[in-house]
């Protein structure tokens, strides 16, 4: 009997995790727009917050880190598809400019790929 | 009520002053001389202004105005406005001593009341002022007075010893974290396993529960304490629905140490022989794992070395001549245009042109060369660099952030932040790997706990917490970006400049690279070195009909035919219906002459014949000289011939290509015959002779359809197009002219060994990051099954949950370690 309990509880939490971590729709965050230039503020901590962020394509967009740790895991943001990356010392805030020319969906991270955040740029 | 008037900015004028004040603004952006018209206008219209004359020379604005109507702040935002801007700068200076919200206005008031301040404002919760002001008129020292005579204490830091600052925290952190968790561990261990102590083996069950019940309470602090990050960090991952090695730590641990203590406070509810705790798994886990995190960050800040080396060659000072006289100041405010005087042993504080003195120069540190380079009035010098001998004055061209060393700095550290395409599959696999991870810890649970021998529920909380454990993301996320900062890194240090990673991954697998002939193979510099003349023909004459053609011309070859006239002591007169047929030469009309000049094909083209010279265009060919044909009126008249010297090391170079197993082929719009010579004389087998510049790009993708990884090597200016369409464009730059857009990799000396260096150090590197990305992935996929209990079946082998995180611990200081290897390559 226990075995049967715990062989369904362990199935449950496969899908569970399964689910949560790769499945589950995320929060998204829009980017605001004031005078022809987008923004947004991200705090970095275990994560960057927020992760998902939709912005227009053609417009400027500035993303402004801060950086809330002193965990070095964080130390460096790199959007590989725009070429860029930069470096957040810790409590200071970083602008990261680009330019989102075309629609789609672009992953950033922090340099060794563990922490990690999407840019959907939409029409 | 009256409108309060805030003391005017840059003037210090307060706004009870009556009259008018005249101050000067230095503007930039202003182009041509018209823009000051437009900026004069846009200020006259301004109420309280009542003169504005702008100096475009000095590119400095004068307007008198008054400072009871107007402010200055206003008067820089209608210069803004009109799409120019003020030299202002901004800083932020930290303060110290401020505590309450009064002394915020004091220090603001003496801000904005001292000369040359347009902004302040200073923020009591940051303890700092940011500052907008203009260096022309005040300095970061005297700001700072400024704010000390208020009677607070400034303070600076400089960015990278800041981010030092905070990494010496981080590991003394990491450090004590471990201390108190090894402490812990001392005693945990010691009841863990009683059997092997001489007075706990005797003890009682109930007095062995009790010790660990104190076993449960000592641990506390080693997960709250030392474990800390690893907790916080998956709550903080959790929140954003992603798991990373601190989720896997923390689970692990916390699993571990949740059993123990259920186990040891309520021992009836699990079998006889399932009733010991495993507290030493916990604390000893987190001590390694901190400690590998420890060993980690020291290893990890050897590999910034490079950029460090870099970011410390910038002088701190400068002394420039300022209304006279030869004053010190930081290197922040030195403006393009001021005189800068270098005495010997000193640094180069900016970018330049020497003015008067000579000088031989120390450049070592940015291109690699060994030899210092002498300089003499007209020379380009660099800043960072280290004057030897000579004392010598210099005029500014490029200051902070345009001076080749900054723009090195930012390239390499833009370089050190990019991806490598090889990268893609562990940052795919990363994605998956963690959930992936708790998955199979899971199944190992529910297969431990259905299938295994008794005790089922220990030996599937064993399995379950080695496994996640064991596991480690980190190796394979460090593999490619530790290494390829070092790859990276070594070559700046070689004067090898590489825009990116994928940069470096294309250089390691070239086969084959075009180098351009003039300017890249030969120093680019011709010289006229003979003049064949038919019988009868005066000498002089072909060199001036040559000379008079080639007046208004912008070819390599012109200059050194204009500077053989002028060897030869003739004038060149004015052509007339000059026309440039690209690809033959040029025609005009001459002392009533109609004269062309230039190759085989212009000369069929006008009809003439050559039989005359034929002789002596291949001699000189043969020798490596380019021939150019003249005629007169249609007719063959005479041969010159223009050599270009090869560079000192070519042959050196390119012999050390081959040496790379690289195929060297030569481009070049000369001749077939020059271009051949030339070819063998430097070891080349394979010469594109007669390349229009515009179809070198076409001759760059026939190589690459032959199937060939193809770089193109050139000066950067005229090859853009070939630069960009090779699989890597290598720029060969020539003093302060480093950020060669076309090009993904410039080498900074001008020198083609710097070819050999980069493809060797891109090819180290990929090594590097291969093996790193190896040992990651096959630590991963051999030992988390392992840990999971997939050899028990057959063997009987379980893996220990300490040895699990020891293994752990170790493999991500082992990929560091590794790709600081790097960092000893011997490069030629």
């Amino acid at each position: 009997m226990d075995r049967v309990i715990v062989t369904a509880a362990g199935i449950l939490t496969i899908g569970w995790i399964v689910w949560f971590f790769l499945f589950s729709k995320k929060k998204q965050y829009r980017a605001a727009v004031s005078s022809g230039i987008q923004e947004v503020f991200i705090r970095v901590k275990g994560g960057y917050d927020p992760d998902v962020i939709v912005a227009k394509a053609g417009k400027p967009l500035r993303l402004v880190f801060k950086r809330e740790e002193e965990a070095s895991c964080t130390e460096m943001v790199v959007f590989g598809a725009f070429n860029k990356s930069a470096k957040l010392p810790p409590y200071e805030e970083v602008v990261v400019e680009l330019l989102p020319e075309k629609p789609g969906e672009y992953d950033f991270s922090c340099q060794m790929g563990m922490i990690r955040g999407k840019l959907i740029v939409e029409e | 009520m009256k409108e309060q008037i805030i003391p005017s900015a840059t003037t210090g004028v307060s706004g009870e002053h009556k009259g008018e004040v005249r101050i000067e603004l230095p503007v930039t952006g202003m182009t041509c001389a018209s823009c000051t018209a437009t900026i004069e206008k846009a200020l006259a219209s301004m109420d309280g202004v009542r003169e504005a004359t702008i100096n475009f020379t000095t590119q400095r604005a004068f307007v008198s105005y008054d400072p009871g109507r107007v402010r200055v702040a206003r008067i820089i935002n209608v210069i803004k406005e009109s799409g120019y801007d003020v030299g202002s700068e901004k800083i932020t200076l930290k303060i110290k001593g401020m505590t309450c919200a009064s002394c915020v206005r004091k220090v603001e008031d003496a801000l904005k009341g001292s000369p040359g301040v347009v902004r302040a404002e200073v923020n009591l919760g940051s303890e700092s002022a940011s500052v907008e002001f203009l260096p022309s008129m005040t300095t970061i020292e005297s700001l700072r007075q400024v704010i000390e005579s208020t009677g607070y204490r400034t303070e600076t830091e400089p960015s990278p010893t800041r981010e030092e600052d905070s990494k010496t925290r981080e590991y003394r952190t990491l450090l004590r974290r471990f201390i108190v968790a090894a402490l812990i561990s001392v005693p945990v261990i010691v009841v863990s396993y009683p059997k092997f102590f001489p007075v706990l083996k005797d003890m009682d069950m109930e007095t062995l529960r009790l010790l660990w019940i104190g076993a449960s309470i000592l641990t506390l602090p080693a997960l709250v304490y030392s474990g800390s990050s690893f907790f916080t960090g998956a709550v903080a991952a959790f929140r954003h629905r992603a798991a990373d090695m601190n989720t896997l730590i923390a689970l692990g641990t916390g699993m571990a140490w949740l059993f123990s203590t259920v186990v040891v406070l309520f021992p009836g509810l699990f079998p006889e022989n399932a009733r010991e705790p495993y507290f030493d798994v916990v604390s000893v886990v987190i001590a390694l794992v901190v400690l590998g995190q420890a060993l980690e960050l020291r290893a990890k800040g050897k590999t910034s070395e490079a950029i460090k080396k870099l970011m410390g060659l910038q002088a701190k000072t400068a002394r420039v001549v300022r209304e006279g006289a030869e004053v010190d100041i930081p290197i922040e405010e030195v403006l393009v245009g001021d005189t800068v005087v270098v005495r010997p042993g000193e640094k180069i504080p900016v970018d330049g042109v020497i003015i008067d003195g000579r000088s031989s120069v120390d450049e070592s540190m940015l291109t690699g060369e060994p030899l210092p380079a002498e300089k003499q009035a007209g020379d380009e010098v660099i800043g960072g660099t280290i004057n030897k001998t000579g004392a010598f004055r210099f005029k500014a061209t490029k200051v902070g952030k345009d001076t080749a060393l900054a723009q090195i700095i930012k390239m390499v550290q833009e370089a050190q932040g990019s991806k490598a395409p090889i990268q893609r599959l562990a940052d795919t696999v990363s994605g998956y790997f963690v959930p992936a991870v708790m998955v199979i810890a899971v199944t190992s649970f529910v297969l431990w706990y259905d299938l295994g021998p008794e005790p089922r529920i220990i030996l599937a909380l064993l399995g379950a917490v080695t496994t996640l454990i064991v596991a480690c993301p980190c190796a394979l996320g460090l593999a490619t970006p530790t290494s390829l900062m070092i790859g990276v890194g070594k070559a700046a240090e070689n004067g090898i400049l590489i825009r990116n990673g994928e940069a470096i991954q294309v250089a390691s697998a070239l086969d084959t690279v075009v180098l351009d002939k003039t300017g890249t193979i030969t120093v680019g510099k011709p010289t006229l070195t003979d003049v064949i003349v038919k019988e009868g023909a005066a000498e002089q004459d072909i060199v001036r009909f040559a000379a008079s053609l080639e007046k208004n011309s912008e070819h390599p070859l012109a200059e050194a035919i204009l500077q053989g006239a002028e060897a030869r002591g003739t004038v060149p007169s004015e052509p007339g219906d000059f026309e440039a047929i690209p690809g033959h030469g040029v025609e005009g009309i001459v002392d009533g002459k109609r004269i062309s000049l230039g190759n085989r094909k212009l000369m069929e083209r006008v009809g003439a014949d050559l039989d005359l010279f034929e002789k002596d265009s291949h001699r000189l060919a043969d020798e490596g000289k380019t021939p150019i044909f003249v005629a007169v009126d249609g007719r063959a008249a005479g041969v010159i011939a223009v050599s270009d010297p090869l560079k000192e090391d070519s042959v050196e170079a390119i012999s050390g290509l081959k040496g790379l197993g690289v195929d060297v082929v030569m481009i070049t719009g000369d001749n077939r015959r020059t271009a051949e010579a030339i070819a063998r004389r430097v070891g080349i087998d394979r010469v594109l002779a007669e390349v229009l510049p515009e179809d070198k790009a076409r001759e760059v993708k026939k190589l690459q359809l032959e199937g060939r990884k193809v770089a193109f090597v050139g000066d950067g200016i005229n090859d853009a197009p070939a630069l960009a369409r090779a699989d890597v464009g290598m720029a060969i730059g020539t003093g302060t002219d480093v950020a060669i857009e076309a090009s993904d990799i410039t080498l900074i000396k001008g020198s083609l060994l710097g070819i050999q260096a980069a493809i060797s150090i891109s090819k180290a590197t990929m090594k590097n990051v291969r093996e790193n990305l190896f040992g990651a992935f096959f630590y991963n996929t051999a030992l988390v099954p392992v840990a999971a209990g997939i050899l028990y079946p057959v063997w009987g082998i379980t893996m220990n949950p300490i040895l699990a995180g020891a293994a752990m611990a170790m493999s991500s200081v082992t990929v560091v370690s590794n790709a600081n290897r790097l960092r000893f390559l011997k490069v030629r």
